[in-house]
């Protein structure tokens, strides 16, 4: 199987795993056990050296992360602490994009149901948010501005330092998604004033069931799971402490060096594509965007039968299709972009990762040629 | 070590033959000067499904079935299941296949999958009343009026938004007389998609009984 679905997963490294092992077998013990026995110690050591990794590859200080169980919870911990924190103090208002993905938006959706004031931001027709809707949108109620690093779908990578400029001029705090991005765009925020960060390990070879938000000092908040004191009294349950092992070996893998040869893999996929298939559409910005992720709509053929002939030539590959979501909804990316249905449902996302070599792109696009071609002999709308 | 099986397993979702039938459909493509035309679905449901008919016209038999999907498995398989059915089948025999039916045929479908399936049952049967508009076999023949017009139009999809003509309120006017029904458009004539909705809008009206000739009026 040729894997090609790395924003959804990655393949575990496997010097992640020879780090995270001492931490199952050995050194088991829960880090808050640490003035009881050394093992306690030695978890804590783990533990914490493993938020230094993380917060040295976002240039946050080690008490500005707290790990979380990936970025799911991050992103609602990030949402839901600061609405609750800020609602009685500021105000009821958030504003996300129309694009993010399910953590965000599911989580604004409920917080909407909670009596908050949810704007949906509009993006362009590459997915860029629209940065003066957005200096209209905020009012003195907005607490809270959550726009993502990068897409999960698309691609596209936005311009996080203007938002992050509109949002401190006017005394906002803002969130960003980076679970596609963190280590494969550059993100800093000792140079960005972006107070909440959301990661994880599985997008980057690090287990899955770990990941971490950022959050920057004095940020508001308050913890939205109830438990024990761990995580600075942000995050209950006992420490994933081999998975934050995990996370912070990741981390240290990736290299720019790396980086380079996925966007090498994706510029093959998105050119070849665009030039060898005719009607083919490239889905995001081809400029800014992550350089794993390549989405390109191939006109009148559906993505779930271009997924299902993939696979059973050996590839892995995502489409916002609906019939490829057990929601049977076409993807809200493509559709927030100004795409229609049928763009939506012939979208095709190629993610690579580490053990993705530039053959498997072109391995790729020769079998997308011919099941494109396949198709659309037999669907009623394309032109023959 | 493996962890031991309890279950039977996951299964894939598509049962053998479904695949099979996704993998190597039958009677795939278009009849030119077909006897009989249906067009179910849209883009906008993620499927959508043609069907052609070729009928003897002394015994009523389907002697040959085509079909086109924009689908996904399920669609294009039911398609192919449906045409194998209904080839040597007479119209009235035909048209009492059922989606349950070419469900068993492929071995069960996902519960799920359900409404994207079912248009190429639909796709069978419209397109033999298609075959009996056109032949006179249409017992009570009702009058085309406006509301009759609106109705068949609803049919017609506007590939913009994956929703029908009517709903999308594409179409600014309708007037019928003396047989000739006329269409206004709310397009440019030179969209990309006002030729494929003018066919379709005289494929839908044009086999009326009383209807002589449609006229497809576009605002630019």
């Amino acid at each position: 199987m040729i894997y090609l679905d790395n924003a959804a997963c990655t393949r575990l490294d496997e010097r992640v795993f020879e780090a995270m092992k001492p931490y199952f077998f050995d050194t088991y013990a829960v880090a808050t056990s640490e003035f009881g026995y050394s093992m306690g110690i030695d978890a804590k050591e783990g533990l914490e050296n493993s938020r230094e990794g993380i917060a040295s590859g976002l240039g946050a200080a080690p008490e500005e992360i707290v790990f979380t169980s990936g970025d799911t919870e991050s992103s609602n911990m990030a949402l839901k602490g600061v609405a609750w924190a800020l609602r009685e103090k500021k105000g009821k208002h958030i504003i996300i994009s129309k694009i993010e993905d399910f953590p965000v938006l599911n989580t604004a959706k409920t917080l909407q149901k909670q009596g908050f004031d949810v704007t949906f931001l509009d993006v362009d027709a590459e997915g860029f948010a629209d940065l003066e809707e957005l200096k209209k949108a905020i009012t003195k109620e907005t607490i809270l501005v959550s726009i993502q690093h990068s897409n999960q779908e698309i691609g596209t990578a936005q311009d996080l330092k203007a938002i992050s400029e509109i949002c401190e001029e006017k005394d906002v705090l803002l969130h960003t998604d980076a679970t596609h991005s963190f280590t494969r765009l550059p993100l800093n925020v000792k140079d960005l004033p972006v107070d909440l960060v959301t990661m994880s390990a599985h997008t980057i070879h690090g287990p899955r069931g770990i990941g971490a938000l950022c959050i920057r000092k004095d940020t508001p908040i308050v913890k939205f799971m109830d438990g024990g004191f761990q995580e600075f009294n942000l995050r209950a349950g006992v420490e994933n402490i081999p998975g934050a092992v995990g996370f912070a070996t990741a981390v240290k893998l990736v290299t720019e060096e790396e980086n380079r040869q996925l966007a090498a893999m994706r510029d093959r996929v998105i050119e070849r594509a665009l030039s060898e298939i005719p009607e083919v559409t490239l889905n995001g910005s081809r400029e800014k965007r992550l350089p794993q992720n390549a989405n390109l709509t191939f006109h009148y053929v559906e993505g779930e039968s271009v997924t299902l002939h993939m696979d059973m030539r050996g590839f892995a590959v995502s489409t916002g299709s609906a019939c490829f979501s057990r929601s049977l909804e076409a993807s809200h990316v493509i559709r927030g972009i100004g795409g229609d249905h049928e763009r939506a449902h012939g979208s095709v996302r190629f993610t690579f990762g580490r053990y993705n070599r530039m053959e498997d792109a072109d391995a790729a696009i020769d079998a997308m040629s011919e099941i494109v071609a396949r198709l659309r002999e037999i669907s009623p709308l394309a032109k023959k | 070590m493996k962890i031991e099986k309890k279950s039977e397993g996951i299964k894939f979702p598509y049962s053998e033959k479904v695949l099979e039938h996704f993998r190597n459909p039958h009677n795939v493509g278009k009849i030119e000067n077909a006897d009989g035309k249906g067009l179910e679905g849209s883009p906008a449901c993620g499927d959508m499904v043609a069907v052609y008919i070729k009928v003897e016209p002394e015994t009523k038999v389907i002697e040959d079935v085509k079909f086109e999907s924009y689908g996904c498995a399920s669609n294009i398989a039911t398609g192919s299941v449906i045409t194998d059915l209904a080839k040597g089948k007479t119209l009235d025999e035909a048209k009492k296949i059922t989606w349950k039916q070419a469900s068993e045929e492929l071995g069960g479908l996902p519960p799920i999958k359900a409404h994207c399936s079912v248009l190429a049952v639909e796709g069978l049967r419209a397109a033999i009343r298609d075959y009996e508009e056109k032949h006179g076999l249409v017992t009570e023949k009702e009058p085309t009026t406006e509301d009759v017009v609106r109705r068949r139009l609803k049919h017609v999809m506007n590939p913009l938004t994956g929703l029908d003509i009517i709903r999308t309120n594409l179409i600014l006017k309708i007037s019928v007389e003396a047989g000739v029904v006329r269409v206004v458009v709310d397009l440019p004539e030179d969209h990309q998609f006002a030729p494929a909705i003018k066919e379709d809008i005289i494929e839908k009206l044009g086999a009326l009984w009383d209807v002589e000739k449609v006229d497809v009026v576009f605002t630019a």
